[in-house]
């Protein structure tokens, strides 16, 4: 089973982030550095991104059948997605366990969602 | 068969062998199992056109060795300093009957320090002889993914203190059972409506069944091992009627059962029918068994209910789950009415294994169309498609629920 877990970013978890010392910051990363380790070495890692600054994000509404990009992400939004991993493990239980370690989920900005496939039903 | 198929086949049959012989050998899983994957890699490039050399188990001992060697050369001098000069001669072509070893690897490959996921890919590539970037393809997953997964299992049974040989008695039935349950997990993860190009796509089902089949010459008495190959090829048979041309799904009530596999079938149900005649009962029996009864029916109208509710009461009291409950549902309703299926499924869900899960929400909406009640079916039908992960039972879902008035 694969599972995506979305790790999104608000105004509060974005300030907590500039306000912390390098020290602070080092520390984050390495929780970072050592859960893509631990998900590796089980085999349960397929991908893990950071996704760079929202800022850097570009729209693309499509107008007379031309994609004209725009700046920035949904206006309205709070909550932006800052990095994901996908993963493969055995069980929801176990994806929650996984995502229960990215330091963000105290925050509760941390969300596990369940990947489709095309698996064949009622064998 | 083409040539280049000839030498797949014959190359995924050695590799199990030709591994074997090297861990027997040397015990070094890791820098063993990189060398005879470069050595079936040059054997599958070179062998259809130069032809099949006279000892193919042989040549690719050789190959193997060599590529060990050059290996062994680029680790650390500290590490030179510590091999001995014998520990390069290359093992015999044929030390001792190949069988142990491979029964060996498969039950090192499955081997509890890892997890399934990485259980799987190693089976395939080191039992299964498939290349990494095969595997892949099979799991859909990346090649670098896989890659990391192999490699990272292997270090996992190195640090494990795990050895190339046949586990103590007391864990041997353990261990099986950890091989059955990934030979399953392979099946299904097989067993898909995948639309795509399957051209360059391993089958896994059919792999699963090589692998079980295998199993089964190592451990002819073992009644799990029969029963879980029979089930295999009892499932399997339906392959040809399980998809339409645009992909969808088509439940069994609707299968054309002329498309059947007719000789997977005869197979199935006389290893079935022998193995429950003569072992103990487990659960894959079981679960061939009730394949069996569908199987033989010619039309869905005669099949054997009342034979398949009674399998499921015994699958129920060996090897209870939430599935097994669910099935057990439908086989109740189909002997005695979708009514007597609708209470016992209101009694079931109040199991938290089943609560909310859309399976519950499929076999109502199911049971409600059965009784007539295509409104509350409906709602169910949606209820259920929202639910499922699997996008071809999605599919169905939603088309049962559009057909509802």
């Amino acid at each position: 089973m694969k599972y995506m877990i979305l790790i999104h970013s608000n105004p509060k978890s974005r300030e907590l982030w500039e306000e912390f010392s390098d020290a602070e910051r080092a520390e984050g990363f390495g929780v970072y550095a050592a859960l893509n380790e631990d998900l590796a070495a089980s085999g349960e890692l397929i991908v893990s991104e950071a996704l760079a600054d929202a800022s850097l994000s570009k729209r693309i509404p499509v107008t007379d059948d031309r994609a004209i990009p725009s700046d920035g992400p949904f206006a309205e939004a709070k909550e932006l997605l800052a990095g994901f991993f996908l993963i493969e493990c055995d069980s929801m239980d176990r994806a929650i366990e996984i995502a229960g370690q990215v330091p963000e989920a105290p925050l509760g900005l941390v969300e596990v969602r369940p990947v489709m496939d095309l698996s064949a039903f009622g064998m | 068969m083409s040539t280049a198929t000839a030498v797949e086949d014959l190359l995924r049959e050695l590799a199990p062998q030709v591994l074997g012989a090297f861990l027997r050998r040397y015990g070094d899983f890791d820098t063993s199992e990189d060398a005879v994957q470069e050595a079936l890699l040059s054997a599958a490039l070179q062998w259809p056109n130069d032809g099949v050399p006279d000892s193919p188990k042989g040549w690719l001992i050789r190959v193997a060795s060599r590529r060990r060697i050059e290996m062994w050369r680029n680790e650390s001098a500290r590490r030179r300093r510590e091999e001995t000069a014998s520990s390069l001669a290359p093992p015999e072509p044929e030390p001792v009957p190949a069988d142990d070893d491979a029964l060996t690897l498969l039950l090192l490959c499955c081997h509890p320090a890892l997890t399934p996921v990485s259980q799987v890919a190693l089976t395939l590539r080191a039992v299964g002889g498939l290349n990494t970037a095969e595997v892949a393809r099979a799991l859909l997953v990346p090649e670098a993914t896989v890659a990391q997964r192999i490699s990272r299992a292997k270090q996992r049974i190195k640090a494990s203190g795990a050895e190339f040989r046949m586990p103590p008695e007391a864990e041997r039935s353990e261990r099986v059972a950890a091989v059955l349950h990934v030979l399953y997990l392979i099946f299904n993860e097989g067993y898909t409506a995948s639309s795509g190009s399957t051209l360059h796509r391993v089958e896994l089902t059919s792999e699963a069944i090589r692998l079980t089949r295998q199993l089964r010459d190592r451990l002819p008495e073992d009644g799990e091992v029969a029963g879980l190959l029979a089930l295999m090829l009892l499932t399997d048979a339906r392959r040809p009627a399980r998809t339409r041309p645009d992909g969808a799904l088509v439940p069994l009530a609707e299968q054309d059962r002329g498309l059947w596999d007719g000789q997977a079938i005869a197979e199935g149900v006389a290893l079935i029918t022998e193995t429950l005649a003569t072992a103990p009962i487990g659960p894959y029996q079981l679960q061939a068994a009730i394949a069996a009864v569908h199987d033989e029916a010619a039309r869905f109208e005669d099949t054997d209910w009342p034979q398949i509710l009674a399998l499921y009461d015994l699958l129920q009291s060996i090897a209870p789950g939430p599935m097994v409950t669910l099935n057990r549902i439908v086989a109740v309703a189909m002997v005695h009415g979708p009514r007597a299926g609708l209470e016992q499924l209101a009694a079931a869900e109040t199991d938290p294994a089943l609560a909310g899960h859309h399976r519950v929400d499929a076999v109502r909406a199911h049971l409600l169309d059965m009784a007539g009640d295509q409104h509350a079916a409906r709602d169910h039908y949606r209820l259920a498609a929202r639910g499922t992960l699997s996008v071809p039972e999605q599919r169905y879902l939603e088309s049962r629920a559009a057909s509802m008035f």
